[in-house]
């Protein structure tokens, strides 16, 4: 695909009972996520885009045209160059983990569009000890790795992932985490990513489409959607937060801590595999952040940083309240109650500072510096 | 001393008509069973009934129906016609005809149930690996169908062996043309050949538990395979 192009889809229409309209545009490489609430019609635009599920609408990828009602246009799945991997890996039974891998390949017409062989697809997913085995004797972690493997092996333009690791334990996830992430650093291949695990969402993605009750509700890069105070009904209380980038300045080898930068201020995270000067992506979770007016003393939170109140959402019969905080060069978000908000006579331009109960980070270390 | 050429000619002519049968319903079958899998069409309960009346039909009515049909008046004539022959009726073309409507069901369900049990999941898998309608039937449908394939064929041949209506109907008893096994049994007993009577029935009576014996052990593997 040509660099700058975009995956520009719409589709509108019933399907069984439930209205689905949405229309966006992606960017043509890196992960994008479509995140929402399930039921919320993501797996159906996926369908829409591999053409499973036809809807009125239209879909044009990278400059090829796939869906267009107008000139009555409608490309065949089979003729449409996607890799697709469902929940549940849905490995064919009756072939080898060999025959499934090679089942895509055999029948591709796309040329070099990702110039995957099989070796490396094999050597990338580590499913080489796999190759003469039946599906049925894999573990779940296994088979979807072949799964992706047999997606990618049929030179994919465009590699849609539908929830690849909910049918999975947490040990499984954990253990394909890390090919997907290698994939996006070996691959120049844009991926439409369905997910409703924001964990997932901020460790993968970077562009994101956030879906609600069939209607698209916010677009755009990942740490500007999930800075947003009003996504919630979409994104769920539990999991708002903000991606932050801070880079590392050196390691505490005895405690296992990481001493970083977020942007001047300086932030301890448990101990990170990436060299001084590296950025590395944080995932700060509203629910685990407090407020206070002044440096509290004598408290076992070790990341305290100072800030200015940017906004206030109180949150209408409920107890709570989103506040977002400027840290000068980011911003955070914390969730307390509307009680907290008066007792300490918050508004916006309020000095505060911000305690950080729990970090996720990103085990990535970004060349780049993220937004 | 027993004639064995006698007794033999009836069991070649039943495992010929049971062999040819088995092919064609597998070949006419097959599509048939595809259709009424994955078809959405209004229609196709009523087909799938039609398919499945020699089920409950006495195969006296089957037969006197086919007869009519194969008959010089009907369009089994009107083929005979095509060759300088007067009828299809009382002919083995005739009896595997026969056959075909009469053993039908009993190839068509088994493959329409393989068909369904696969969903559609494989095929939208097979769609998103390049694999046309065409393909995927042949590379996905057929192999996952397999243990259906089995038990239809197997049914539809034994089914086959075991027919004796139908037969009796539009094929009649003219040896080494529509002489089958079960036919030539009665035929010995009427005429008190209690002895070739005996070697036939006591062969069937074998080769029944043996087909049934050896399915459910199909069946029984393919089901440890399946998991």
């Amino acid at each position: 695909m040509t660099p700058g192009a975009t995956i520009d889809a719409a589709f509108a229409g019933r399907l069984g009972g439930f209205d689905l309209d949405v229309a966006f545009t992606a960017p043509a490489t890196g992960i994008t996520a479509v995140f929402g609430q399930s039921g919320c019609g993501k797996t159906s635009v996926l369908r829409c885009v591999a053409g499973l599920t036809r809807l009125p609408g239209r879909l044009r990828v990278g400059g090829n045209v796939w869906q267009d009602d107008y000139s009555g246009m409608f490309l065949k799945p089979y003729r449409r160059p996607v890799g697709y991997v469902f929940q549940e890996a849905s490995l064919f039974p009756h072939l080898s983990v060999r025959g499934n891998l090679t089942y895509g390949a055999r029948r591709t017409t796309n040329g070099g569009a990702n110039g995957l062989v099989f070796d490396d697809v094999v050597e990338l997913l580590g499913i080489g000890p796999l190759l003469d085995r039946a599906p049925d004797a894999l573990s779940g972690g296994e088979r979807q790795r072949v799964a992706i493997g047999r997606a990618l092996l049929a030179r994919p333009s465009l590699l849609l992932m539908d929830e690849p690791l909910a049918a999975l334990d947490r040990f499984a996830k954990e253990e394909i985490l890390p090919y997907l992430e290698a994939l996006q650093d070996t691959l120049a291949l844009p991926v439409l990513y369905v997910s409703h695990d924001m964990s997932e969402v901020a460790r993968l993605a970077s562009h994101m489409i956030v879906l609600n009750k069939g209607r698209k509700v916010a677009e755009g890069e990942v740490g500007g959607v999930l800075e947003r105070l009003d996504l919630h009904p979409a994104t769920g209380r539990f999991e708002a937060g903000v991606i932050v980038s801070a880079r590392v300045v050196n390691h505490d080898d005895d405690l296992k801590i990481t001493h970083a930068s977020l942007y001047g201020q300086p932030i301890d995270i448990p101990l990170v595999d990436a060299g001084p000067d590296h950025e590395i992506r944080l995932r700060i979770r509203a629910r685990d952040v407090s407020l206070a007016t002044e440096r509290p003393k004598g408290i076992s939170i070790r990341n305290v940083i100072a800030g200015t109140v940017a906004e206030i959402n109180e949150e209408k019969n409920t107890a709570y309240a989103e506040t977002l905080v400027d840290i000068g060069g980011a911003r955070i978000r914390a969730r307390i109650t509307r009680a907290s908000v008066r007792d300490l006579s918050l508004t916006p331009g309020s000095r505060v500072y911000a305690l950080i109960k729990a970090i996720t980070f990103d085990r990535r270390a970004y060349a780049g510096e993220l937004r | 001393m027993l004639d064995f050429a006698e007794l033999w000619s009836p069991i070649r002519l039943t495992i010929a008509l049971a062999t040819v049968t088995t092919v064609a319903l597998l070949i006419i079958g097959t599509p048939i069973a595809w259709w009424l899998a994955r078809s959405r069409s209004r229609f196709k309960e009523i087909v799938a009934t039609v398919v499945a009346l020699p089920l409950v039909l006495p195969p006296t009515v089957l037969g006197f129906y086919l007869l009519v049909a194969l008959g010089p008046d009907g369009p089994g004539g009107m083929i005979a016609g095509l060759y300088g022959a007067r009828s299809l009726a009382f002919t083995f073309e005739g009896l595997v005809i026969g056959s075909v409507f009469y053993s039908m069901p009993f190839v068509v369900q088994p493959i329409r149930n393989a068909f369904e049990a696969i969903g559609d999941r494989p095929f939208e898998v097979a769609a998103t690996l390049r694999a046309s309608p065409w393909d995927a039937f042949w590379s996905v449908a057929l192999p996952l169908a397999r243990p259906g394939f089995v038990t239809g064929a197997v049914l539809g041949f034994a089914h086959t062996v075991g027919e004796f209506g139908v037969v009796l109907m539009i094929g009649g008893n003219i040896p080494g043309e529509t002489r089958v096994l079960s036919v030539a049994i009665y035929d010995y007993v009427e005429t008190l050949q209690w002895t070739k009577a005996h070697i036939l029935a006591g062969g069937m009576l074998v080769f029944a538990f043996v087909v049934i014996f050896s399915m459910t052990l199909l069946q029984r593997r393919f089901a440890r395979a399946g998991k």
